[in-house]
């Protein structure tokens, strides 16, 4: 079976473009070019090259030799919480601020939930000097100060989205209607595997470093490319596809999926999406959706503001229906305690988002000789305060 | 003969009003059709709420929440017009979002649509390759019509693409904006209409968005069989309720 997209833009059953047709024009343009413009050298080139002078690549990937300790298996970690501004985030804003300006595209616009795609947006955007605005939550604002305070730093404008939950949710709705208010000069740069075809592809591709990365880097530190279990945690799922890419069609690789519970899955409070989602339509794709009876979109909730979506990439509804991926959901109090631990075993202090990951330890075992690839998506400066309250730290 | 293409054969520009179902009261939507119908409209675009209303603008953004709120779901709206067939007999469109017809089911609401006298379907994020591939038989098979929108951006080979898809009207999205976004027509809308209008093409065309008032209903229906009002009349409803209905029709044409 081939997991990744077809030529329809779709992952078996999810994914495809059911947008309005203001939108077609652009999301067209998109899907006749985007494969073209990434196989031409000169782009191949620029990216390749930014991503290790400026990002930083490759990220290291290093044995966690305590955590492993601790929990009887070999854990690796992706480092991508090194990368410049912090996350994996900036390996797409990458690679889509030059898809944009090889578009004649001048102006750019981007939803952002915990606030690393809209700082990644940001910071591209300053070194290409493209304009920028990042539509972001109310309430993410208010929890994620730190990035917003960056973004301006960055020169991008920030606007709240005041819709529905306030949250990422709502403002890719935002950013979504701009962008039909401004069709000719603009380009939507989407931080994840989510949307109408080709955005769930293109992001993957440009991901898809991370396992690109992985499987050179694991060969010269156990002579395989290949791990027993890659394991990242999902919102939209853009580092969780980065990681599993290379990946997909090779079932000795066990494919492990993080979603954030929240207060726990049947609260009412969750955003675990595989458990409590249907087939149903979200900003442009058919996925796996949190959703009424009736077909209104809930409003999740998490901890991390980067898990608080309500939907998954298509690409992972996937894995989930098919059963090619384990999907586990962990809720906050277990994720910060994860955070915690690996802060005080390995001197890393991971994303909120990422903590959700390393959570699963404490409750799916591994053997001994098992060689597991955690994503390591993001680092825990934007999360301080929220670490500070929790764990009373003052 | 469907009421959609009854009305599209009458020799008159059509006024069309769209209204978010459930809103100002859940239990509006026939009091309105009936004055609406009393007071002179040749046709009406009955919103179905959605949370996420993606190509809306505030005004139908709140009015969605606010029906949503007072309980609006797709089950009681063909409840509410179990018996509108009786004393009303323009024809009625349900314009929503994909994914609560999807909940639904395709087929029972279409259905549904049928049972209780809806003419045609607006989906504004069922892209036409999906209808055509997964929906088009479905919605024959209930003598729906289903209306597709194109906008100034839409390329000539994509509009003659719709053309030949449609029947009943084409859906003239009047600026690149979201509903309710707009301020009048400048000359930039002017050469669209005209640009549109020499094309020539077999379904007539009704424009909306950004039409708010007799001016601008006026000025869209120069080259165009009809205009529809949403927004303009929903932000009137907020105001004055149900008893404004018949001053605000009355001061379009």
């Amino acid at each position: 079976m081939n997991y990744n997209v077809n030529e329809k833009g779709y992952y078996g059953e999810f994914g495809g473009a059911y947008i309005p047709e203001m939108l077609y024009p652009n999301v067209e343009e998109l899907r006749q070019n985007y494969l073209k413009i990434m196989a031409e050298e000169s782009f191949q080139k620029e990216f390749r090259q930014l991503l290790k002078d400026y990002v930083g690549r490759p990220t290291p990937l290093y044995f966690a030799k305590r955590l492993s300790e601790k929990y009887n298996t070999k854990i690796y970690l992706k480092r991508e919480d090194l990368c410049h501004t912090g996350a994996h985030k900036v390996n797409n804003t990458i690679g889509q601020i030059l898809m944009a300006k090889r578009l004649g595209k001048t102006r750019i616009i981007a939803e952002t939930g915990a606030g690393q795609h809209g700082v990644a947006t940001a910071t591209v955007c300053a070194l290409m000097g493209l304009e920028c605005i990042v539509f972001m939550g109310e309430i993410d604002i208010k929890r994620q100060a730190p990035n917003v305070a960056r973004m301006k730093m960055l020169g991008a404008k920030v606007v709240p989205a005041t819709s529905g939950s306030k949250t990422l949710k709502d403002a890719t709705n935002e950013a979504i209607r701009d962008w039909i208010n401004n069709p000719v000069d603009t380009h939507y740069i989407i931080g994840s595997v989510v949307g109408p075809h080709p955005y769930p592809d293109m992001v993957a591709r440009f991901q898809s470093v991370v396992s690109e990365e992985i499987k050179i880097q694991l060969k010269e530190k156990e002579g395989r490319e290949n791990p027993d279990f890659v394991v990242a945690c999902v919102g939209g799922g853009s580092n969780a596809a980065g990681a599993y890419y290379h990946y997909l069609d090779k079932p000795e690789v066990g494919i492990i999926a993080v979603e954030a519970a929240g207060k726990g899955v049947n609260s009412g409070e969750s955003a675990a999406t595989s458990a409590l989602g249907k087939v149903g339509i979200i900003h442009g794709s058919k996925t796996l959706l949190m959703q009424t009876a009736d077909g209104q979109i809930t409003e999740p909730y998490s901890i991390s503001a980067g898990l608080d979506y309500p939907g998954v990439g298509p690409m992972h509804a996937n894995l989930f229906a098919s059963g090619r991926g384990e999907f586990i959901s962990i809720t906050d109090d277990d994720a910060m305690q994860a955070g915690l631990e690996l802060s005080k075993l390995e001197g890393i202090i991971p994303a909120i988002e990422t903590s959700h990951a390393l959570a699963i330890f404490e409750t799916r075992k591994f053997k001994k000789d098992d060689v597991v690839v955690v994503n390591l998506s993001g680092r825990g400066d934007k999360d301080l305060d929220t670490y500070i309250k929790y764990f009373n730290l003052n | 003969m469907n009421r959609i293409k009854n009305k599209l054969s009458e020799n008159k520009k059509i006024l069309s009003i769209y209204f978010t179902a459930g809103y100002p009261k859940l239990d509006d939507t026939v009091e309105i059709l009936q004055q609406l119908e009393k007071d002179g409209v040749d046709m009406v675009e009955i919103g179905l709420p959605f949370s996420d209303p993606l190509a809306d603008g505030p005004t139908i953004q709140q009015s969605s929440q606010a029906a949503l709120k007072n309980g609006m779901t797709t089950e009681l709206l063909f409840q509410q017009l179990k018996d509108i067939r009786e004393t009303v007999s323009i024809p009625l469109i349900i314009m929503g979002y994909f994914n609560p017809m999807l909940q639904f089911g395709v087929e029972n609401f279409c259905k549904k649509c049928a049972e209780v006298g809806i003419d045609g379907l607006i989906l504004p994020d069922l892209p036409l390759a999906e209808y055509e591939e997964h929906y088009e038989e479905i919605f024959k098979k209930y003598n729906l019509i289903n209306i597709f929108l194109i906008t100034p951006q839409t390329s000539e080979e994509r509009i003659r693409q719709i053309d030949n898809a449609s029947e009943g009207f084409i859906y003239m999205v009047s600026s690149a904006s979201v509903t309710g976004s707009s301020e009048g027509f400048g000359a930039e809308q002017e050469e669209y209409f005209k640009r549109i209008a020499s094309m020539k093409l077999s379904n007539p065309l009704i424009v909306g968005f950004g039409i708010n008032n007799s001016e601008t209903f006026l000025q869209s229906t120069k080259s165009a069989k009809g205009a529809i009002i949403g927004s303009a009349f929903i932000k009137m409803l907020s105001e004055k309720g149900l008893g404004g209905i018949s001053t605000f029709i009355k001061s379009i044409r």
